[in-house]
Order: structure tokens, then sequence, then C-alpha cells
């Protein structure tokens, strides 16, 4: 069983280096595709001539396309992701800083939604019925209806008005929140029906007949039996995680790689873009590959499929 | 509940289509004494008694601080279907400000409204062009099987475990900061189409290979028919999936045309579509002083609740956290 695991990690972790390698490519061609350069700012702000032809110079921006392609991806093979025009530093140390910034607000936010949406989901599946349970399905399918960018606006409205919850910038509380809680609802809503299937199924029956009490049947004999479903939806969830965390960090003004990517595309600092893709692309793929790799221990046929 | 759900979205699609009609002010008309005007309320009663629906005028009491009060010394009746707005009052007495101004005293209302007509109309354009391609590749896939089949999934997981949205700003950045909105529009329904196929196709794909098996199928390929002639025969199968997909997608696809927009690379800046409206309300000042510039927000949240009734509750769950960035497996 290890070493069937094994392997189809590091199937997937060669797939994985292979598209991020490709998109972080694609993405400085495109980047390139767009109108106007690093130079173009400074242009527009009127700086010295010389200044910029050095710029250029040093960016290599006058040499024709496929060198700089070529001397993009030979850097890129050496995981050299070069210096970025914009913030005058190297790309990786910037995109690793911002990057982690991200992961934090993605782990936290996922910690929050496991925290929160789990145990309600159990409550919901094995007591439906309750005045509890009927409130807590309503607040969540509420909250799964807000798109990250919906909640973040309504969170930092709470917090304006009520000064409940703090705004202050590099302030977790509220991006982690935003992010966090529709995952939560929808953690939520699939722990309560797979806690309901299980409940409903025969081996609980039976082990309800041999005297079990309730609340270990609820919470041990058909929380087990729910982790399969739920556990599968992780690698998904932390895909929407992502994409989520764009509107999030812009709202909110936190430090990550979403507004990184968002400057270096404005700017034109087309390695800074390149780099961005890259970034998100390892976050990405090292996401996915620990949720299959909870798949994998908790479901054998994940293994035996692939 | 799927029934007002329904209603609810039946009303809004109308109001978008109708919106000139619906408006009372065109939606990029600036009142210059109205920057941050709140929502005017409708009256019923006055010292007087009993009326038929009126507003009171507004008035600036603080350029400053942008304060307004209500002038009750003259009431102001709504007028019915008068210069082909279905709702107006007369001109002298200001703008009908429904729900309020923005920083520049634009009608808020009426952008909500035109903005429903962009915002909608890509997520359901985009929905529809990610079925279109997903369902036929999907087929082609699921029916033939062999090499194409493998392509065709290759293509799709490699889709899936893209950085979706980091290259959806790249690709768009491919085209200038400010283009005009039929471009825009273009644009993000094409994106959004080819980002969301691959979900779709794959569904598709594994329900086709497995009607492929029956006997139905083998009937009609010992009929001579050929391989489209199958796919005709195999497709319809997944009619209830595809269903189900297009009502998941359009919310997915809402939250990511507002939130490219509200990051500026959507719609432009004039243009009012939801999220590029919330981006007015984004300011924690503006925020503090007009949190009706938040009414977009509650829109988004109108729309994906009665798509997600629509869907079921249960699909409903899987569709908010399908994300069309991430793998399915």
């Amino acid at each position: 069983m290890i070493h069937a695991t094994a392997a189809h990690v590091l199937r997937r972790f060669v797939a994985a280096l292979l598209v991020v390698l490709s998109v972080s490519t694609a993405a400085f061609v495109l980047a390139r595709l767009a109108p106007g350069d690093e130079t173009t700012t400074d242009v527009m702000e009127g700086v010295d001539p010389k200044a910029i032809a050095d710029t250029r110079d040093r960016l290599g921006l006058d040499r024709p396309f496929p060198v700089q392609l070529a001397q993009f991806t030979w850097d890129l093979l050496r995981l050299d992701l070069g210096e970025s025009a914009k913030f005058d530093r190297p790309v990786a140390a910037l995109v690793a800083e911002r990057g982690a910034n991200t992961a934090r607000l993605a782990f936290v936010a996922l910690l929050l939604a496991t925290l929160i949406g789990l145990p309600l989901g159990v409550v919901t599946g094995a007591y439906s019925g309750t005045w509890v349970s009927r409130l807590v399905s309503t607040a969540s399918i509420a909250v799964l209806a807000c798109p990250p960018l919906v909640a973040v606006l309504v969170l930092l409205y709470i917090a304006t008005t009520t000064a409940w919850i703090s705004v202050a910038p590099g302030d977790l509380l509220v991006p982690a929140l935003a992010l966090g809680l529709p995952v939560g609802a929808a953690l939520e809503r699939l722990q309560s029906q797979a806690t309901h299937d299980a409940m409903a199924s025969l081996d609980l029956l039976a082990a309800a007949a041999r005297g079990i009490p309730s609340h270990r049947l609820v919470w041990v004999h058909a929380a087990r039996q729910s982790l399969r479903p739920v556990l599968g939806v992780y690698g998904i969830v932390i895909g929407s995680l992502f994409s989520g965390s764009i509107a999030v960090e812009f709202a909110t003004s936190w430090p990550g790689l979403g507004r990184l990517m968002l400057d270096a595309v404005q700017y034109g600092d087309v390695r800074l873009v390149a780099g961005c893709v890259f970034a998100a692309g390892v976050c990405l793929a090292v996401g996915n590959l620990v949720a299959d790799t909870l798949r994998s221990v908790v479901d054998p046929r994940v293994r035996d499929l692939s | 509940m799927r029934r007002a759900a329904a209603a609810v979205l039946c009303a809004i699609l109308l109001v978008a289509t109708a919106a000139p009609w619906i408006a009372s002010n065109p939606p990029d008309l600036p009142f210059g004494d109205r920057a941050f005007a709140p929502p005017m309320r409708v009256h019923l009663h006055d010292t007087d008694g009993w009326h038929a629906p009126f507003v009171y005028r507004q008035r600036l009491v603080n350029r400053i601080d942008r304060t307004y009060v209500e002038d009750h010394t003259a009431r102001v009746p709504l007028r019915w279907w008068t210069n082909g707005r279905l709702v107006s009052i007369d001109p002298g007495a200001g703008p009908l400000l429904w729900c309020g101004a923005d920083a520049l005293g634009r009608d808020l209302c009426a952008r909500l409204v035109y903005g429903a007509r962009l915002s909608l109309g890509v997520a359901v354009l985009g929905a529809c062009g990610a079925l279109l391609l997903g369902a036929l590749l999907g087929a082609v896939a699921g029916s033939s099987g062999g090499r194409l089949d493998t392509l065709i999934t290759t293509v799709a997981d490699f889709v899936l475990v893209l950085p979706i949205v980091y290259l959806v700003i790249v690709l768009r950045a491919t085209r200038p900061l400010v283009i005009s909105p039929a471009e825009a529009f273009w644009l993000m329904t094409i994106l959004f189409a080819f980002v969301a196929w691959p979900d779709v196709a794959r569904g598709v794909r594994s329900i086709v290979a497995t009607e492929r098996t029956r006997d139905y199928a083998a009937a009609v390929r010992a009929l001579g028919a050929g391989r489209w002639r199958v796919m005709t025969h195999l497709l319809p199968a997944a009619y209830g999936f595809l269903r189900i997909e297009f009502v998941l997608l359009i919310p997915a696809l809402l939250a990511a045309e507002s939130t490219l927009s509200f990051v500026g690379f959507g719609f432009g800046g004039a243009t009012p579509s939801w999220g590029g409206l919330l981006k007015d309300g984004e300011a924690l000042t503006a925020m503090y002083a007009a949190p009706w510039l938040l009414l977009p927000a509650a829109a988004l949240f109108v729309v994906v609740l009665a798509l997600q009734t629509v869907a079921g509750a249960r699909a409903g769950v899987a569709g908010s956290v399908v994300d069309t960035t991430a793998p399915r497996r």
C-alpha cells in the first residue's frame, strides 16, 4: 500500500511540475504580447531617455523575442525567475514572500471553514428537524450564496459600522473569514448530507442494535463513514480558495500573491507576471497533492484507478 | 422554494431586458448636486392624509459632509408611463433616485439595472459557450474512445489544474486596460467558455462512455449509423447533467466577472457592471457614508441564491465548491 501511494504521488508530482513550467512560459509569452512593457510607465512619467535605454538594455528588451523567450526558459529550468523591473528585487524572493502570505490566508481560511463547517454539519445531519439544525442549515444556505467578493464587502461593512472586528492592515481575521465562511458553509452542507446518509446505513443500525450510545454513533461511527465524501472535496476547495483570494486580497489590502499579480500586470513587469503564475501553479499543485494524498490514504479506490 | 426562486430569476431577467424602460435616469448621466445622495423613500401619507405614492425632493444641506434632507414643503407624485419610463417624476423636482447616487451623482438604480445586462449576459453566454464546447468535446471523447478520447481527456485535465484566475488576468491584459464595453463583454464571455468547458466535458464524457456500452447504442451501430449519428443518440442521456451544470456555472461565472471587474481587469471604469459598481463602494469611507453603494453585492447574492435554489439543495453544495480552477477526480 505504501508503495502504491508513493508511485501515485510521484506520478502526480511529475505531471504538476510539467504543468507549472509550461504555464509559466505561456504567461511570459502572453505578458509580452500585452501592450507596453517594463519601461512604459517610465516613458509616460518623462524619465530621462538615457536611463530608459539603460533599463531596456539591462532587461534585454531590445533583443528579438525568441531570444528573450529562450533566455527566460533557460532561467526557468534552472529555477531562476529573474529580476522584477518594478520592485528591483529578485522575483523569486518577492513571490515567495507574497505567496507565503496568500498560503497563510488560505490555510487559516480552510482551518476556520473546517472547524466551523464539519461539527455543524454533523449536528444538522444527525439531528435534522430540531430548531438548531434548521437555523444552521438556513444560515449556511445563505452564506453559500456569497461569493468571496460579496462576503468580504459585507464583513468590511460590518467592521466599519460596528467596530466588532478589526480591519487594521495586516489583520488576518476579515480576509480569512471572508474566504473561509462560504467554504465552511459548503463543508457544512456536505458533512450534513454525508452524516445523514451514514446514519441511515445498515451498519449504523447494527451498531445501534448492539447498544452503542447515540452520541458515539454520531461522532465516531457516522463521522468515520462521512470522512470519505468530505475529504474528497478538499482538493476542489483549495482551488476555490485560491481563485477567491484575489478579490479578498484586493478589498482588504492583504499583501498576497493576487495583489502582486495585479500590480505586475499593471506595470507590464513580465518576469514578475510569469513568477506569480509560477508560484500560483506551485501552490495549487502542492494543495492538490496534499488533498490527493489524503484521499488515497482514506480511499484505496483512488490509487487503484489511476 | 424552487418555484419562488425561478420567479425571482425571471423577474430579474425581465428587468435587465427592459432596462431602458425601467431605469428612471440614463446610467451615465451625472447629477452634479447629487453626489452620494441617499436612496429616496416612497411615501403614501403626510400631514394632509393619504395620497397616491409620492416622494420628496432632495435638498443638499452640506456640500462637505454631503448631507441631504427631504424637502417636505411639496409632494412630488410618481408618474407612471410617461416619456417611455415606467416610473418617473417631474424633471423640475430633480432626478428620481431609488437606490441613491454614487460619487459622481449617477443614478445607482439605473446603473444596477443596466449592469445586470452586462454581468448576467457574460455569465449566461459564457455558460452557454462552456456547455456547447464541453458537451461536444465530451461526447466526442466518450463515444469514440481511443486516441481522441485520451487527447481530449488529457487537455481537459491539463486545463483543470491550471491557476485559472491568474491566467485569465494575463489573457485579459493582452488587450489594453481600457476597452469598449462590447469588446470586454465578448472577451470575457469567450475566456470564461474556454476555462469552464473541461468540467462539462468530463461529466458528459463519463455519461456518454457508459451509454455507449448499452444495447440501444449497439443497435444504432448495427443499423449502420456513423460516429456522429451514434453520438446524437447518446448525448440525450447527458441532458440532466447539462441542465444542472448550466444553472451552477452561471453563479461561478457571475462571481468571476464581478471579481475581474472589481480588480480592474474586466469592464472598464465607467461601464456599469456589478463588479465595477462594487469598486465604487469598496472604499471604507464610502462604505460608511454611502452603504447603498453595496447594493450590487446584494444583487449578486440574490441571483446566486436563486440559482442555487433552482439547481436543488444537493447540487447547490457541489456547485458552490466546484470551481473552474480545480481538478475533479
